[in-house]
């Protein structure tokens, strides 16, 4: 079982576990952890799961589609390490993921 | 002597179950008004879920029903655009005002992107001591225990004062900001009766006029953070001015995408809690149910009924086989009670589960770009009507606007009860 850690904005840390298969935001709204809207349930149409991951995942979480870039580029507060959670879908190799959240959804 | 106006009734409408398919006009404005839409659509969802209908008033047109296909459709603007058409009807070759909803990139990207500082939660935060203070003094000044129309009173004039707060607008002409809406809403191509395109073209020239004082003086000033000194300041809109037609579509964008939505959800939420009272006890039990409330709202109300796409290539869809050029049609009003994804889809329950999974801001690169103002801005109102308020009794039916775009009313007659 991965684990994965969120911090929100104001630093709190939430520490799960979380099965492999599931996607990130899935893990996020199933803990109830704040800060994560998911308002489209995962079709990467809302952009309202916004996280950023921690530099040294940022290579293993895989690729953005087109359409997660399109979504992307009318988030607020985008970097480099932006990425929409419920495109990054977690296994073994992903276990330790650190992902920060930001101030707010847009 | 001009002939007598027939005015449709609701027993002129055909019976949404035994009409044959090919005959369903979901589109017919007088199904809204009349609040006779649902079971149309729920034979859609259950029958037909991507359905054409090969002639209407609107020429031939695809309706998308459930919520995962408008999901879909919304999402892939890369087949479905956007570009000139984003309501069933189409615009009026000879005014044309392109604005940035019914543009595809590259143009709609950047000129959303100029908008958006305007509405982004950290400007919201700035903005929202003001917007309480005025929903104070405006409750504050309510008349208690005589009936009056909630529209008129609250909707239209809150409204009106949040779009003056995010233009900058000057409040002592404040008015002709919701005036200005209703022409440009009120056309023929959402099948809105008695208005003439040149009583509509007239009266949009006016806000042009105005709106062309505003961004010289904004162009002159220090950049702030309303929507015309972004405009005027953004390196990639700032020559916007010169082409008049895309400043007033992009103007009337601006205007209308805040106001009638905001409005009839202000409305509509009166209007529902008198109709499911067992809620209005619960949120008199617990206020802190207010955000997942007006989530619901925003749901339950859909104001608007659709967004309008163009195919651009030929696309086997659910089955169906969409031809390059068809109109295809989104219902999010369907969509917002399609029963495979929302429980109880015909109840307003202020604390359901998931509240916020709905379509009526849409999604995709189009989602709503004013949905936190929206949101907040209900949000507010709640918080001081039930600061204040016993009850906002419903003391009778409401009137609904003629529209197959806009959901809404004119007026809705409450009397206001004292705690
Ligand atoms: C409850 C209130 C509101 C509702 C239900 C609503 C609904 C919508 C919908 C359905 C769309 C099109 C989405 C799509 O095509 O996928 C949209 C777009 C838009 N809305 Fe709203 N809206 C609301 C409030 C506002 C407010 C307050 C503003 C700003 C003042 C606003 C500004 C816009 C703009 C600028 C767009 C175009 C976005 C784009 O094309 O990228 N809306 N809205
Ligand atoms: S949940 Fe909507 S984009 Fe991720």
């Amino acid at each position: 079982m991965p684990k994965v850690t969120f911090i929100e904005h104001n630093g709190t840390r939430h520490e799960l576990d979380a099965d492999s298969g599931l996607s990130l935001m899935e893990v996020a709204v199933a803990n109830s952890v704040p800060g994560i809207d998911a308002d489209c349930g995962g079709a990467c149409a809302c952009a309202t799961c916004h996280v950023y991951v921690d530099e040294s995942w940022l290579g293993k979480v895989g690729d953005k589609t087109d359409m997660e870039t399109s979504m992307l580029d009318f988030a607020e507060g985008v970097q480099d390490s932006s990425r929409l959670a419920c495109q990054i879908t977690l296994s073994a190799e992903l276990d330790g993921l650190i992902a920060q959240l930001p101030e707010s959804q847009h | 002597m001009a002939e007598a106006i027939q005015v449709p009734t609701a027993s002129d409408l055909p019976d949404p179950w035994t009409v044959p398919l090919d005959k369903m006009n979901v589109a017919n404005a007088e199904l809204f008004k009349h609040d006779k839409h649902g079971e149309y659509f729920r034979r859609l969802r259950k029958e037909d879920p991507v359905h054409y209908c090969p002639d209407s008033e609107f020429g031939a047109y695809w309706s998308i029903t459930k919520f995962n296909d408008i999901v879909a459709v919304d999402s892939n603007h890369k087949v479905f655009s956007s570009q000139d058409n984003i309501v069933i009807g189409d615009a009026e070759p000879e005014f044309l005002t392109p604005m940035f909803i019914a543009e595809d990139p590259p143009k709609h990207d950047y000129q959303r992107k100029a908008v958006t500082p305007a509405v982004t939660p950290g400007q919201l935060a700035d903005l929202e001591g003001l917007i309480r203070q005025r929903v104070c003094a405006l409750l504050d000044d309510l008349p208690v225990g005589e009936r009056i129309n909630w529209v008129e009173h609250i909707s239209k004039e809150l409204t009106t004062q949040m779009l003056a707060t995010l233009f900058d607008f000057p409040f002592e002409d404040r008015h002709l900001l919701p005036y200005w809406s209703d022409a440009s809403t009120t056309s023929p191509a959402v099948g809105a009766p008695d208005v003439t395109y040149e009583q509509r073209h007239e009266i949009l020239q006016e806000c042009l006029n105005y709106f062309g004082r505003l961004w010289q003086e904004r162009a002159e000033q220090p950049p702030k953070f309303d929507f015309i000194s972004l405009l005027a300041h953004n390196p990639k809109t700032k020559d916007m001015i010169k082409d008049p037609m895309e400043f007033l579509g992009n103007l009337i964008l601006l205007i209308v995408g805040g106001n009638d939505t905001t409005r009839n959800s202000i409305s509509g939420g009166v209007i529902f809690l008198n109709k499911f009272p067992k809620e209005y006890d619960k949120l008199r039990a617990d206020v802190s149910l207010i955000p997942n409330m007006v989530s619901e709202i925003i749901r339950f109300q859909t104001p608007l009924a659709h967004m309008r796409r163009t195919a651009l290539e030929d696309i086997e869809f659910q089955g169906k086989q969409i031809k390059k050029g068809d109109r295809v049609v989104m219902w999010y009003v369907s969509g917002n009670r399609d029963e495979e994804v929302i429980d109880r889809p015909d109840e307003f329950i202020i604390d359901r589960d998931k509240a916020r999974h709905h379509v009526s801001f849409g999604f995709g690169i189009h989602r709503c770009m004013g949905n936190r103002v929206a949101e907040m801005q209900l949000r507010i109102l709640w918080e001081e009507i039930m600061k204040r308020f016993h009850k906002i009794e419903l003391v009778g039916e409401p009137e609904r606007v003629t529209s197959n775009f806009v959901l809404g009313y004119t007026d809705v007659p409450v009397i206001v009860h004292a705690k």
